[in-house]
């Protein structure tokens, strides 16, 4: 860490994270969790050998964030491309990086296969429920009587079902080696957060075999809130309907 | 000669595969390709290679863009109903310029159709299929000999263009018999490098693979220079085969299955002294329009025989431009014409 | 030279390897062959059949408008197959479950019971060999020899000796049997 007489840099960007700015709105989650997986794959060592898969949403700039090899998936498929990619070369570290309604609407049958294969990979679910990139509307995470753009009178559980309970769902499925949820809403969450992503990585490193860590991210644009209420809506609503903790633990 | 051994088409094509140094297989199953799949489970492992079966044909296809990302030679295979859930996949394989063999063995259609020989995926193979600006290289075998080593020139063409191919094979290629010399084992590791290929940002600024530029002018210029390489295989890789067509009368224009079928129409044919000659493409994209129209300068009429309601019979009128008739024979929904019915047709126009 | 043969029966009967063994042994011999199946959900308990082209040049169609042999296992292959044979051509009849003689004149029949001699073997499935001998000889391009070598590679997975002894003694009964002067069949009911 460069020193001068008077200040201590405590604080960098981390090392596999490229300079490129990120593509976000102010105050959304996103950029906090690529910085935690930035920093994950540095304190692991393994950004010569990661290989991020970005997803169709507003995520879809995230190969490029990455000083590590990147791709870009199709909507809903990140899970099958990191898959192939994990099945050529199983010396890769591959992350699927996938907001909710590309793991759990268009790409749920990828979602639950490749966690049922128990694929080596790490998959980091930011679940807002949004479709933050077309412009807000309702994700299959929505939650009941949530307003969105295409549920305007709020989302009516008798013809829009409930919100998906992806942590759950993965979580009843023999192979996966760790699933968690997490959220970012103050300090005490986001370490934890951090230590929960470095955990779902070191377990593909050390080949025991797929972890998926959810992370209830918020969306200040999408729900029309400031951030700071935006993450008090998380604390005090949302984790109310996606709890939070661990799962599963084989490791 | 290499020994020879029987096989089906389905099975010489997986082990054409293997032998090419393909790597990576993901495939869902669906008549009458399910041999291919089978295949690859058994042997593909044993060859230090990846089976997947997947849970759909869209997550096949997308686990062999993210095989072929990683540099791996990577083959899915399907049938028409399959094919068509791939294109998604497929139009992603060729904006983001990534190499992947894609078999399709064609049965009727439209719709779940039937499992008997069809042609009906000639527009979906050749004029894109899926969204966008794009080409597919199209090799259509008609032996399991060929089938074989179609298989290979596959996988290599597709490489050194990094444009997806496909070999359109149908039910009936996939299900036969014959004798087939086994091109020779490649091993991956003598094959040209890719680098491009997600192999780990090591001593190198890291790649990345993506269909995806914002910025229109961006794309346009990924466009152009990828129609740029279209132009190229359009101009050195057309393949076709010509039988008898010195001092046809009759131009039999037929690929694949039926292609073979009217090698047989012409030998009745010449043995009944009518001087009939065939144009069998190899390459359905690129598609040999020079030869065909060639031909239709010194021909009376230039007939197409497709199991189909007259898809290629476009591009045979294309390359023709009005030199001679063009008629057209075909059957549809998984009925194959015999030789003799097609001698008949023949027989109007000589 | 270009000879064609129809194998038709119904699932489970063997048509669909017997065909297969034929086109092996004449791939052996250095011929041109090709074997096309039906495919499909007939293959399960209803009617399958194979044809088999063999050549001494590239093989066209492998679909035939007119097979110069027919070997119908069962009544409904007959009834399916008689009228496409070649004229001049030959139908061997499984008289063990065909209780018919041929409609047509001008084809030769061969009528073998397929069935009864492969029981008298004591390996009732070897049926398919019995009657495969007898296409062998109908067609007159692949020797004897070559068909027996070609079960023992089809068949002959370790601790099957016994299972290719049997399947080639069958070929060489229904071989045998159908070189035998006809003797005129004797049907309970006419065609």
């Amino acid at each position: 860490m460069p020193k001068t007489e008077t200040m201590t840099k405590v604080f960098a960007r981390p090392r596999s994270l490229t300079e490129k700015k990120f593509t976000y709105c102010p105050g959304c989650h996103h950029g906090l969790i690529t910085r935690i997986l930035g920093g994950a794959i540095d304190k692991l060592g393994i950004q010569e050998r990661t290989v991020v898969v970005a997803p169709v949403g507003c995520a879809v700039f995230a190969y490029e964030w990455f000083r590590c090899d990147g791709v870009q998936a199709a909507h809903g498929r990140a899970a099958a491309v990191a898959t192939g990619i994990k099945r050529a070369n199983p010396d890769l570290v591959v992350i699927s990086y996938q907001g909710d309604g590309d793991l759990a609407a268009i790409g749920t049958a990828e979602t639950i296969h490749a966690a049922n294969r128990g694929e080596a990979i790490t998959v980091i679910f930011v679940n807002n429920q949004i479709y933050g990139m077309t412009g807000g509307q309702m994700a299959p995470t929505t939650l009941d009587g949530q307003a969105t753009t295409s549920s305007p009178r709020g989302r009516d559980p008798a013809t829009m079902g409930h919100p998906l309970r992806v942590a759950e769902m993965i979580a009843a499925l023999q192979a996966p080696m760790y699933v968690t949820r997490q959220a970012l809403y103050d300090a005490k969450h986001i370490a934890q957060a951090t230590r929960a992503v470095e955990k779902a990585l070191r377990y593909q490193v050390e080949k025991r075999g797929y972890s998926l860590v959810e992370i209830l991210a918020n969306c200040p644009t999408g729900w029309k809130m400031p951030p700071v209420k935006a993450n008090e809506h998380i604390a005090a609503t949302v984790t109310g309907v996606f709890p939070l903790g661990d799962l599963v633990d084989r490791g | 000669m290499t020994e020879r051994q029987l096989m089906t088409g389905n099975e010489a094509m997986a082990e054409a595969a293997i032998r090419a140094g393909c790597r990576t297989y993901f495939g869902y199953p669906i008549t009458p390709q399910n041999e291919i799949l089978e295949y690859m489970a058994a042997h593909l492992p044993a060859a230090g290679g990846a089976f997947v079966q997947a849970e759909s044909e869209v997550a096949a296809i997308n686990m062999c863009y993210g095989a072929s990302a990683a540099g791996v030679r990577t083959m899915t295979s399907s049938s028409s109903p399959g094919i068509s859930l791939k294109l998604e996949g497929i139009s992603y394989l060729a904006g983001a310029d990534l190499p992947c063999v894609i078999v399709n063995v064609m049965r009727g259609g439209p719709g779940l159709g039937n499992i008997a020989p069809a042609q009906g995926d000639y527009f979906q193979a050749t004029k894109g299929g899926g969204h966008g600006d794009y080409r597919v290289i199209v090799l259509a075998p008609s032996t399991v000999q060929e089938a074989a080593e179609l298989v290979g020139l596959a996988f290599d063409l597709s490489d050194r263009y990094r444009v997806p191919a496909m070999i359109l094979a149908d039910g009936m290629l996939g299900q036969m018999m014959e004798p087939v010399a086994l091109p020779p084992h490649r091993d991956p590791a003598t094959l040209p490098p890719k680098p491009w290929a997600l192999t780990g940002a090591k001593g190198r600024e890291p790649n990345y693979v993506a269909s995806f530029a914002l910025d229109p002018k961006d794309l346009r210029e990924l466009n152009l220079r990828r129609h740029e390489r279209y132009r190229e295989i359009a101009a050195r890789e057309v393949r076709w085969e010509e039988v008898a067509t010195e001092d046809a009368h009759v131009l039999l224009v037929a690929y694949g299955t039926m292609g073979r079928i009217a090698k047989t129409v012409v030998r009745r044919a010449r043995g009944e002294g009518l001087k009939v000659g065939l144009l069998r493409p190899i390459t359905l994209w690129p598609f040999p329009y020079a030869p065909i129209r060639e031909l239709a300068a010194r021909v009376r009429a230039v007939l197409t025989v497709e199991l189909s309601a007259g898809q290629m019979w476009e591009d045979v009128r294309l390359a023709v431009e009005g030199r001679c008739p063009t008629p057209f024979y075909g059957e549809m929904g998984g009925v194959v014409p015999t030789p003799d019915e097609v001698l008949a047709e023949v027989k109007r126009l000589a | 030279m270009e000879r064609s043969v129809v194998f038709a029966g119904f699932g489970g009967q063997g048509v669909l390897l017997a065909g297969k063994i034929l086109a092996r042994a004449a791939m052996e011999e250095g011929l041109e062959v090709t074997w096309l199946p039906s495919y499909g959900p007939e293959m399960r308990g209803g009617t399958a059949n194979c044809t088999v082209v063999i050549a001494d040049e590239p093989i066209g169609s492998p679909i035939v408008d007119r097979p110069d042999v027919l070997l119908a296992m069962n009544g409904p292959s007959l009834d399916r197959f008689e009228p496409r044979v070649a004229p001049g051509g030959t139908v061997i009849v499984n008289r063990s479950l065909i209780e018919r003689p041929l409609r047509r004149t001008d084809v030769k029949g061969v009528y073998l019971q397929a069935n009864d001699l492969a029981r008298e073997l004591g390996e009732p499935r070897a049926a398919n060999m019995v009657a495969l001998g007898a296409v062998v000889r109908a067609l007159g391009v692949v020797p004897l020899e070559a068909v027996g070598q070609a079960i023992g590679e089809e068949l002959g997975a370790k601790g099957r000796e016994r299972l290719v002894e049997v399947n080639r003694a069958a070929l060489e009964r229904g071989h045998q049997k159908s070189g035998a002067p006809p003797s005129p069949p004797h049907f309970s009911r006419p065609g």
